[in-house]
């Protein structure tokens, strides 16, 4: 089998996934829920909903730090994902020795521990009060909880990974970001194998109330389940959810060396940033346009190869009107035809665990020849012409798959994936 | 020499000690380099405030100002002086393919809601719905984009125009570290031809302090240069406002349109040294000795934080191997944070392209060094995690 592409690059496998959402933990209970249309979205219960117009979230509340903060629920998240993915891939848990991506929330001071803090002693007036109970406690989980390394450091520490590890944002594109630096790092040969994570717990009060605040998210939530509609014409924003998936990449030479099972391709990774807005894309789509054109030529493939489109479709009136105008351009009267579904139907928008997260789920729509549907697509928006896979799983055989990453600030990254190396 | 060497064509700098790359070298250059302190707004702390600066310079459009907190206009700002200094500001097509990648941590937060929210639950114990009712009508809708790590770089695309591709690396200096790390090993494997890469840390906020002090980093008490903050109160870490980003070319890309780089990046390392059990300054012994040989005694531009360990580990493996001459420029800058490698990168650039080595900058912990730098190190070793240090080497 030849193991570089046809630019003379290394050609990188998947060997392992990992995957946790609001639908369960592990690949074969997300894949289970997911085929069967059924949807994670559920009433919030972690914090008071007074106040709030949004009260439902696709938040992953059955782990042991789901009521620990942000910053430990991040952490979990990733762990069990990467767990998994390194599992699978039969390499050993604590010595993986290959660099970690990690695609994680901005961390802060959690609320909590911030009220905690100030209400310790009260001393002096204002911010100095918060200083000095900081100074004079030294709460080493309140430091690490607010520093950026923190998640990484302890994943590397955990899993032996190689280096300096890389916490990376780039904002709902992340988890994509996150794989494309480790398909760069392996095509430039300075490792045999990456770890992959995106990992998102910070669905908190705040971070509701923030996205709120910019109408972002949707307000249906007499039906949770129903909320999350991506392509529909009542559509009316995403729904805030948590989630991480991880993925042992490795250059196929690695991969067959050691006799790994070989789960898909990464056959190539594009991006194109857009200058135009802080929340709101071009209106011509041509920075969305330009990152699938840039991710298929990175693949050294065309248009008509792509044989389904795992979307971003986020459900947010914005995304889905333009995502439909820039794959309309790229693929043309085709576009019509290609299958193209939202996991964010049923789990929500995992934030910067949304590009790994369905990563994964693209590669195992290829394994297992079925799409999952698009859930929720009872009123077609007109304006979008496009075979969502509507509310019912369909059996295919698919050999490629491209997935869509968009973010606020921007941020455009798609990848181009492959059943098997050509 | 090769086409894919890593070019310094631009640099963008600003700190406590002015903005661009002349008044750097002005600054750090004279006689005796003295430290800008505020000792007031944030005492116990000092910090090193930033310079007066004319926002409308770089960030033309008001309404762009307005998106923005000081941090994001910071490294938006800086970033439009290192574009400037490469001469590519103007050049569309030049700046539509250029890469980015940006070391950030977070904006600033909102602190006059935060100081209500914080007031107000003195005096009632329902403090989650508390944080509905204040966060639901006090935040304004833009300041949590403003706050969002990757809107420094969404900002540098709006402004500026830089669209080639657009990352944003988290996790304090080693995100700086791993910024310059990754862009250069993209243009020396053919990933890319041209990359803006840097960072900003703004820290006059009581959260950016906060960060540190939580595990008491920070030092209280008269100013020192880092060398000698072991015995003044606290941790040891004087943070600074600043922010530094540069432009690199392949060499082949700087040539063709005709570019005289400052200097080249060359072998940049980084590690993650588990502090907790093994010996840091050993660690960095390794880390040094990991780098090509070279003759004689080299300028080492160091970005040690102050932090008392780290500092000193640092001091250790520099004093102990032989032929390095230390410059700790965080004396007179103070901790950048994200921002600490590039700036050190970038200070290390600029020696090189004057012909001259900055002089001590601590006559009792560092030593005078004679003759044109054709090879400068740059370190950064995390107050707390992380370390990296690479050489700039002569164009």
């Amino acid at each position: 089998m030849k193991t570089t592409d046809s630019f003379g690059r290394p050609v990188v496998v998947v060997t392992g996934m990992g995957v946790v959402t609001s639908l369960g933990q592990g690949k074969a209970d997300n894949w289970s829920a997911l085929t069967s249309g059924r949807s994670g979205i559920h009433p919030i219960t972690r914090f008071p909903i007074d106040h709030l117009a949004t009260t439902i979230a696709g938040t992953v509340d059955f782990l042991p730090s789901s009521d620990k903060g942000a910053s430990a629920l991040t952490y979990q998240l990733a762990d069990l994902a990467a767990e998994e993915a390194i599992a699978e891939a039969g390499i050993p848990t604590d010595d993986f020795t290959g660099p970690l991506f990690l695609a994680a929330p901005p961390v802060e001071l959690d609320w909590h521990d911030r009220l905690a803090l100030y209400a310790s002693a009260k001393e002096e007036d204002g911010f100095r009060n918060l200083l000095a109970n900081a100074r004079r406690r030294r709460e080493r989980d309140y430091f690490d909880a607010s520093q950026f390394g923190t998640i990484a450091d302890r994943l590397a520490d955990k899993f032996g990974t190689r280096g300096l590890p890389i916490t990376l944002s780039t904002a709902c594109a992340s988890g994509a970001t996150a794989i494309q630096l480790g398909v760069e790092a392996i095509r430039r040969g300075e490792c045999d194998r990456a770890l992959a994570i995106g990992a998102d717990g910070s669905a908190t009060a705040e971070a509701l109330i923030r996205f709120s605040l910019l109408s972002a998210l949707s307000t249906q939530n007499e039906r949770p389940e129903k909320a999350s509609k991506p392509f529909s014409k009542d559509r009316d924003g995403f729904v805030l959810a948590e989630g991480s998936g991880a993925l042992v990449l490795e250059s196929l030479e690695s991969a067959l060396a050691r006799g790994a099972e070989i789960l898909g391709v990464m056959r190539g990774c594009g991006e194109k940033a857009d200058d135009f807005h802080r929340t709101r894309s071009k209106p011509d789509g041509s920075p969305a346009i330009a990152a699938v054109q840039a991710a298929l030529s990175d693949a050294g493939m065309s248009d008509s190869e792509i044989a389904y489109i795992n979307a971003h479709g986020t459900s947010t009136p914005e995304n889905d009107k333009m995502e439909h105008l820039s794959l309309s351009t790229v693929f043309g009267e085709r576009m019509r035809e290609i299958p193209i579904s939202s996991n964010k139907s049923m789990i929500g928008h995992t934030l910067s665990a949304a590009g790994a997260v369905e990563a994964v789920f693209s590669l195992m729509t290829m394994r297992e020849s079925v799409i999952p549907p698009t859930i929720n697509y009872d009123n077609p928006d007109p304006a979008i012409e496009l075979d969502v896979v509507p509310n019912r799983k369909r059996e295919a055989d698919i050999a490629s798959v491209l997935s869509n990453s968009f973010g606020f600030g921007g941020q455009n990254t798609c990848l181009v994936m492959a059943r098997e190396p050509v | 020499m090769s086409a894919r060497d890593v070019m310094i064509t631009g640099i963008g700098m600003v700190s406590s000690l002015g903005e661009g790359t002349d008044a750097h070298w002005q600054a750090l250059t004279a006689e005796k380099p003295t430290p800008v302190l505020d000792c007031e707004r944030f005492s116990p702390y000092l910090i090193h405030p930033l310079p007066g600066i004319d926002w409308g310079l770089q960030i033309p459009k008001r309404g762009d100002q307005r998106q923005m907190e000081t941090w994001q206009r910071l490294g938006t700002y800086t970033a439009g002086l290192a574009l400037d200094d490469a001469g590519v500001k103007d050049d569309e097509a030049l700046v539509a393919s250029m890469d980015m990648i940006v070391a950030a941590g977070g904006g600033e937060r909102d602190q006059a809601v935060d100081q209500g929210i914080l007031d107000a639950a003195m005096t009632r114990n329902d403090h989650d719905i508390l944080l509905n009712e204040k966060l639901t009508t006090e935040l304004r809708p833009t300041l949590f984009l403003a706050q969002l790590s990757n809107l420094l770089a969404g900002n540098i695309s709006i402004v500026h125009k830089v669209t080639g591709s657009s990352r944003t690396f988290m996790g304090e200096e080693g995100a700086g570290i791993s910024a310059i790390e990754t862009a250069a090993a993209r243009i020396r494997s053919g990933q890319s031809s041209h990359i803006l890469v840097g960072a900003a840390f703004q820290t006059e906020h009581p959260d950016m302090l906060l960060a540190y002090e939580l595990a008491g980093y920070l030092s209280r008490g008269d100013w020192t240069p880092v060398w000698q903050r072991e015995k003044a109160e606290g941790g040891g870490v004087i943070t600074g406002s600043g922010a530094a980003f540069l432009v690199l070319e392949s060499r082949e890309h700087a040539e063709k349109r005709g570019r005289k780089a400052y200097a080249a990046i060359g072998p940049v390392v980084s590690e993650r040294v588990r502090r907790s059990r093994a010996d840091l300054a050993e660690a960095l012994t390794g880390m040094l000795e990991s780098l090509p040989p070279r003759d004689g005694t080299i300028m080492t531009l160091s970005g040690a934080s102050g932090a008392h360990a780290a500092t000193a580990a640092e001091k250790q493996a520099l004093s102990t191997a032989p032929g390095f001459a230390i410059r700790g420029f965080s004396s007179l800058t103070g901790h950048l944070k994200e921002a600490q490698f590039p700036f050190a990168i970038a200070l290390a650039a600029l020696a090189i392209e004057r012909g001259h080595p900055y002089p001590v900058f601590d006559a009792e912990n560092e030593q005078p060094l004679e003759g044109a730098p054709e090879t400068v190190l740059a370190t950064a070793i995390g107050y707390n995690l992380f370390e990296g240090m690479g050489l700039v080497t002569k164009a």
